[in-house]
């Protein structure tokens, strides 16, 4: 191998690396919905892109930083996931038949998302401006591109912040607890009902963040949202369902496998890769790679 | 009801609804009808998989844009007749579903509706990636002007309609005999079906790769529907909405419910599409689907009856 080629695999392998930090804080909402609570909200990703265009919104129209914007929204993406496992638990949980309903419920939500976006935004790609979003910093041959960084430390902060929630608070312990089993946490004089709301709206507020985090490293349309639908959940099963440190893992070796196919075979065979894990996850390994078997 | 004389009845249903779309003698009225019959074939197909055994397919597009991109192959190739080149198709979308189900039934159900998903897009990569069907760019079918003395757009309304009644058919026919059983024990309880004896792998393995191969043979008339086909279009996410859509908002339960969603839906989508916008046709229905499953579980065939 040339110097060429070592320089585009040094670069592949830092931006995969890069890419797969921010995969990590896309998937870390599945990680608690479908890992913990085993609620398979296949529209979370349409949330992300929901998050994406509420960053947008208040980055043009405000010319507010979006990072800064998703923090400030976490609230209210919170409120979303309340409102939403409210609904999902009257009508699925209860009657004990969430089986296809469910699926059908969060299939449809993901569709309407995103013909809303549609609707209100076009299907134009939108972009955001912030300082962070052109320079990039060398080391040797190695570029370091901002656009790339800092959504990397900021989703490494996020899962960093949600970790320390889920070991050391009373709640977050109780999180954990209501994947294992909910009868003793009533036992305990904890409600599983309200444990799940929290924990609920926890995994979609993150969307908030994923999203404007998204909006920064790549433009954005309503639609892409079903490309992450693949990275998600083949991160998520890889990564051992739950895991956070799991999940970090799975999301880095996808995001490497990503950026070494598109430097090497072209970025149209990208989408493939993921899924294609994703298969073969699931048929040889579906305790996930890092998972406990 | 006997199996033959359902089929007789079928068929003169199906006569009385060719008779009239050629008294209207508007050329709309087929185009327009012909894609409320993909979508009663397209739902039953599903209903198979998702209603009787409770394994919810999100894969419906690639199953139907397998069928459709086979018949494009095999229009550069061959000079087949059309009828052959739906078999083709489902036969194609007939093995894909199978090796899908091979790889991913023995887990639980929500994993074998993650794959279908990535299934979906694996797909579509491949055949965006892949020139000889024309690639990202799409392909061209050239449409003969009639066949046999008949408008071709006619004859592809007819060839839909035999496959609605043979599906219905199908569907109807599982419903009521040991295999139709099966499928519901393995819905109601797997655990339990395994335990007494039901071959719970193999029945789902004829379950999806039924319903793939009736979603290709819909799927497999497309390019000839269409004369210009592109994997943005084939794979479009509305078909499995659609097809999952109508079944649960016309009720799971019986061979009747997709009939009754996709004749609904299908109907008000070609009506709101022309007067409203497509877009807003279709957040119709999504809103329909979420809309039923929380406020109707059993859809509408469970307003009636017990």
């Amino acid at each position: 191998m040339d110097l060429l080629q070592l320089d585009l695999l040094g670069n592949a392998l830092v931006s995969g690396l890069l890419l797969g930090a921010f995969y990590a804080a896309v998937t870390i909402g599945v990680s608690i919905s479908f890992g913990m609570l085993d609620i398979v909200n296949i529209a979370h990703p349409a949330f992300i892109i929901l998050g994406s265009y509420t960053a947008y919104i208040a980055n043009t129209t405000l010319g507010v930083d979006p990072i800064l914007a998703s923090i400030v929204l976490l609230p209210a993406f919170y409120l979303l996931g309340v409102a939403i496992y409210t609904v999902y638990d009257l009508a699925f949980e209860r009657r004990g038949d969430a089986s296809i309903r469910g699926l059908a419920f969060f299939f449809g939500l993901l569709f309407i998302t995103e013909v809303t976006l549609v609707l209100v935004f076009g299907v134009d790609y939108r972009l955001v401006e912030a300082v962070y979003v052109g320079p990039s910093i060398s080391l040797g041959p190695i570029d370091l591109p901002l656009r790339l960084l800092v959504p990397a430390l900021v989703s490494l902060a996020l899962i960093g912040a949600l970790q320390v929630f889920m070991r050391h608070s009373f709640t977050g312990r109780a999180i954990q607890a209501v994947a294992q089993d909910p009868l003793a946490l009533r036992l305990m004089a904890a409600n599983p009902t309200r444990i799940k709301r929290i924990a609920f709206g926890l995994s979609i507020a993150t969307a908030s963040v994923a999203g404007a985090v998204l909006i920064v490293i790549q433009p954005v349309e309503p639609s892409i949202a079903r490309d992450y639908i693949g990275r998600v959940f083949a991160i998520c099963v890889m990564g051992g369902l739950g895991s956070f440190g799991g999940t970090v893992a799975a999301a880095m070796t996808l995001g490497i496998v990503e950026s070494l196919t598109a430097t090497f075979s072209g970025p149209s065979w990208s989408p493939a890769v993921a899924f294609g894990f994703l298969l073969l996850t699931l048929a040889l390994r579906p305790t996930g790679l890092f998972g406990r078997s | 009801m006997r199996t033959a004389g359902f089929v007789v009845l079928l068929l003169v249903v199906a006569a009385a609804v060719f008779g009239a779309a050629r008294l209207v003698d508007n050329p709309y009225a087929f185009f327009a009808g012909y894609v409320v019959l993909q979508y009663i074939v397209l739902a039953t197909a599903w209903n198979i998989l998702g209603g009787y055994t409770g394994y919810v397919n999100f894969g419906t597009a690639a199953f139907f844009a397998l069928g459709a991109y086979s018949t494009v192959a095999l229009h550069k190739l061959t000079a087949l007749p059309l009828p052959a080149m739906m078999l083709a198709g489902g036969i194609v979308s007939g093995a894909v579903g199978l090796g899908t189900g091979y790889f991913t039934l023995r887990l639980r159900g929500t994993y074998f509706s993650i794959a279908t998903l990535a299934m979906a897009v694996v797909v579509q990569t491949l055949i965006t990636n892949w020139s000889f069907v024309g690639g990202s760019r799409g392909a061209y079918v050239v449409r003969p002007a009639e066949v046999m003395g008949l408008d071709y757009v006619q004859y592809l309304f007819l060839l839909m309609l035999l496959l609605a009644v043979a599906a219905v058919t199908i569907a109807r026919t599982i419903e009521r005999s040991r295999l139709g059983t099966g499928f519901a024990a393995i819905r109601d309880d797997e655990v339990a079906a395994e335990a007494n004896g039901v071959p719970t792998l193999r029945l789902k393995l004829v379950a999806t790769a039924l319903s793939g191969g009736l979603m290709g043979m819909a799927g497999a008339p497309l390019p000839y529907y269409v004369t210009y086909l592109d994997p943005a279009s084939g794979f479009s996410l509305s078909y499995a909405v659609n097809t999952i859509a109508m079944p649960l908002i016309g009720g799971t339960a019986s061979w009747i419910g997709p009939v009754i969603g996709a004749v609904l839906l299908g109907t008000l989508q070609q009506v709101a599409t022309v007067t409203i916008s497509s877009a807003l046709s279709l957040l119709i229905v999504g809103l329909l689907l979420v809309g039923f499953v929380v406020a109707a579980p059993r859809g509408i065939i469970g307003w009636f009856g017990k």
